[in-house]
């Protein structure tokens, strides 16, 4: 009752009572850190930890079965180098990274071209271009081990068909140089959306007065993109190709599930390497100091990348 | 040089007709302003004349010839868009350049023709500077030099002043005049701004909805409209139309005085006119306020021009007249101009 009274005297600026107490979305001193914080966090425990212990443990001599974490310099580094396969992962992952990386930004930028038109089933088709994006990646190179299966492969099967071979057909898996194409097709295969996304929103950037532009001005198909259009994506070009490298570069689960590293380690790179070497093989230590081989370099391609992005860009 | 011609050109996105059948000849040489609200048509028939949409019904014609099926770059025109559309990654230069490097003109001669173009917009100093760092009236030269250097045949301009400010505006409609006048290139411009229209035109073409209500000299445009849209949208403020029987009877502000201060010798009719508010302009009065008698409460506004003197307070009533030959008269139903009724 005493409420009543109250707001019928105050009924003019006042339909319900103020409440008066500062939460913390109005504080912007706690309202930063509070919305910050739980990135922080993960980042810190899930990323910044482990790159840490992975730093000393590839100076260390630690195992997976514990106990020691002396420390021992350089030596891992100057172990591994010298062996054969590492040597052979190391070039399988520049080989991996940049065949597909070039693959991937010939067909996205062709596939964003057509993408940019107006057809029907427009919408449906880039619904199934994201499939191998959005579907797990495990479940995608299962199928793809079907498909190179060395008894079973279809794609055996249609060369046969159409009668490009005869008898058994390609080991896909069985014979180094196949596999490594093998697990560069699947790759490209599941970077291919995301670049063509990344390259597709660059395409929309572009106002569409450009275009007309270029249209009246009397530039034909090639010299309209690669006067016109070509320089105006390259700066998101760099992004895609950037995050794409960086991953082609981390990645292992493609080799994981198609080759395993095999025949005779031939397809390992150095994501994969480091795992088997640390993770199955026990050698932490020489493991972490595989992982991080490429950091330096990865981390001045990120920096120079990004110089580049950022004075081409066009505003 | 060229005509354009449009033979009942349409254009349907879906069940919406942006243009609905639209028959227009230009003059060679002629300056031919498309006017109209937003929405009316007037950009998809230059975009149509540009070949960036295909009619669904209709011919387009330049220079005589059939060019429904030809792509942009075959038509022989030009076009300055709203936004100039530069190249924002190349210089001024490249920019200038660019159309007749994709006319495969000899490496050489190039140089020359692009100086030869900045030269008429005096934009020769800008040559290495980006687009991002020209001002709005620079771009716009820039643009009108990519336009020009190439010689089109038809020039066509999308309200390539509306991003400037109102005073480079005045001096940019000047400049683009006299710089038509002085190529003779049959040109087209679009705009929703019909002082602009009125300034540049030799002839204005009037769209709504789609339709064309009237092609004309500014002139013709103003005294004589062709219907009672027109009449309302050219004109600041518009044509006072009062309602009255079965048609609408209307005169211009200017010609809307008080008794006695007419400068014709002609007939006159009298209003009864209750001014309302008295807004000061420096060079006119525009007078708000209301009719008595015939056309009781009709709203109507009056443009003194300053050399009127006559002492005028509001909620007063006055006597106010407008000769009789500047009487218009429109169907109530249809809005056409329909011939002088007596009042």
């Amino acid at each position: 009752m005493s409420f009543r009274v109250q707001t019928a005297s105050t009924a003019n600026n006042l339909t319900r009572p103020l409440n008066r107490r500062m939460s913390i979305v109005d504080s912007e001193r706690w309202l930063g850190p509070f919305l910050i914080g739980p990135a922080i966090l993960y980042i810190v425990l899930l990323i910044g930890i482990p790159f840490f212990m992975a730093l000393y443990y590839s100076v260390s001599n630690t195992t997976t079965g514990g106990g020691t974490l002396g420390f021992v310099g350089l030596r891992n580094f100057s172990n591994i180098i010298d062996t054969p396969k590492f040597q052979t992962a190391l070039k399988n992952t520049f080989i991996f990274a940049l065949f597909s990386q070039v693959v991937i930004l010939l067909l996205s930028n062709a596939l964003a071209l057509a993408l940019q038109k107006d057809f029907r089933g427009k919408g449906l088709l880039r619904f199934l271009m994201l499939l191998p994006w959005v579907a797990p990646i495990s479940i995608g190179t299962i199928a793809w081990l079907w498909i190179f299966d060395s008894t079973y492969s279809v794609l055996n099967w249609t060369l046969r068909m159409l009668g490009l071979i005869q008898g058994q057909g390609f080991m896909w898996l069985g014979l180094p140089h196949l596999a490594m194409g093998s697990i560069i097709a699947v790759h490209v295969w599941r970077q291919l959306p995301l670049a063509t996304v990344i390259l597709l929103a660059g395409h929309s950037s572009i106002p569409k007065d450009i275009h007309d532009a270029a249209a009246v001005d009397g530039a034909g198909f090639w010299r309209h993109f690669f006067q016109v259009t070509l320089p105006l994506i390259l700066p998101i070009s760099l992004v895609a190709l950037l995050f794409g490298l960086i991953f082609t570069f981390t990645d292992m689960v493609i080799i994981y599930n198609l080759t395993r590293g095999g025949p005779y380690d031939t397809t390992q790179v150095l994501a994969s390497l480091a795992f088997y070497t640390g993770i199955a093989g026990g050698d932490l230590a020489e493991g972490a100091a595989i992982a991080l081989f490429l950091f330096p370099l990865l981390l001045a391609v990120a920096y120079g990348f990004l110089r580049i992005a950022h004075r081409t860009e066009i505003t | 040089m060229a005509t354009v011609e449009t033979r009942g050109v349409k254009k349907h996105y879906g069940a919406v007709v942006a243009v609905n059948g639209v028959d227009l000849l230009t003059r060679d040489g002629e300056f031919l302003v498309l006017l109209g609200p937003s929405g009316c048509g007037k950009t998809t028939l230059l975009r149509m004349i540009a070949g960036f949409e295909t009619p669904t019904a209709g011919e387009l014609l330049i220079g005589g010839e059939r060019v429904n099926d030809l792509p942009p770059r075959a038509r022989k025109i030009a076009m300055v868009f709203q936004s100039y559309a530069l190249y924002p990654h190349m210089t001024v230069f490249k920019n200038i350049a660019f159309p007749l490097k994709a006319q495969r003109m000899d490496k050489a001669s190039i140089p020359k023709k692009v100086e030869w173009a900045a030269s008429l917009f005096g934009i020769g100093h800008l040559m290495e500077r980006k687009p991002r760092e020209l001002s709005g009236g620079e771009r716009q030269r820039v643009a009108l030099a990519r336009a020009l250097v190439r010689e089109p045949a038809v020039f066509l301009l999308d309200e390539p002043l509306s991003n400037l400010d109102a005073q480079l505006r005045a001096s940019a409609r000047d400049e683009l005049q006299q710089f038509q006048r002085r190529i003779g290139t049959t040109t087209i411009y679009v705009t929703h701004d019909q002082v602009e229209a009125m300034g540049l035109g030799d002839r204005i073409v009037v769209m709504k909805a789609g339709t064309v209500r009237q092609i004309g000299t500014p002139q013709e445009i103003y005294h004589e409209p062709a219907d009672a849209f027109v009449a309302r949208f050219v004109g600041s403020p518009p044509m006072n139309l009062l309602q009255h029987q079965n048609y609408l009877l209307g005169f211009r502000p200017e010609h809307f005085l008080p008794r006695g201060t007419q400068n014709g010798k002609g007939k006159v009719s009298t209003f009864s006119f209750r001014v309302t508010r008295v807004e000061y302009l420096g060079a006119d009065r525009l007078l708000y306020g209301l009719l008595n008698g015939a056309f009781a409460d009709q709203k109507v506004i009056a443009r003194l021009p300053s050399t009127v003197t006559v002492n005028i307070q509001p909620e007063t009533n006055y006597d106010f007249t407008v000769e009789d030959k500047e009487l218009k008269f429109f169907d109530a139903s249809t809005e056409l101009r329909i011939s002088a009724r007596p009042l």
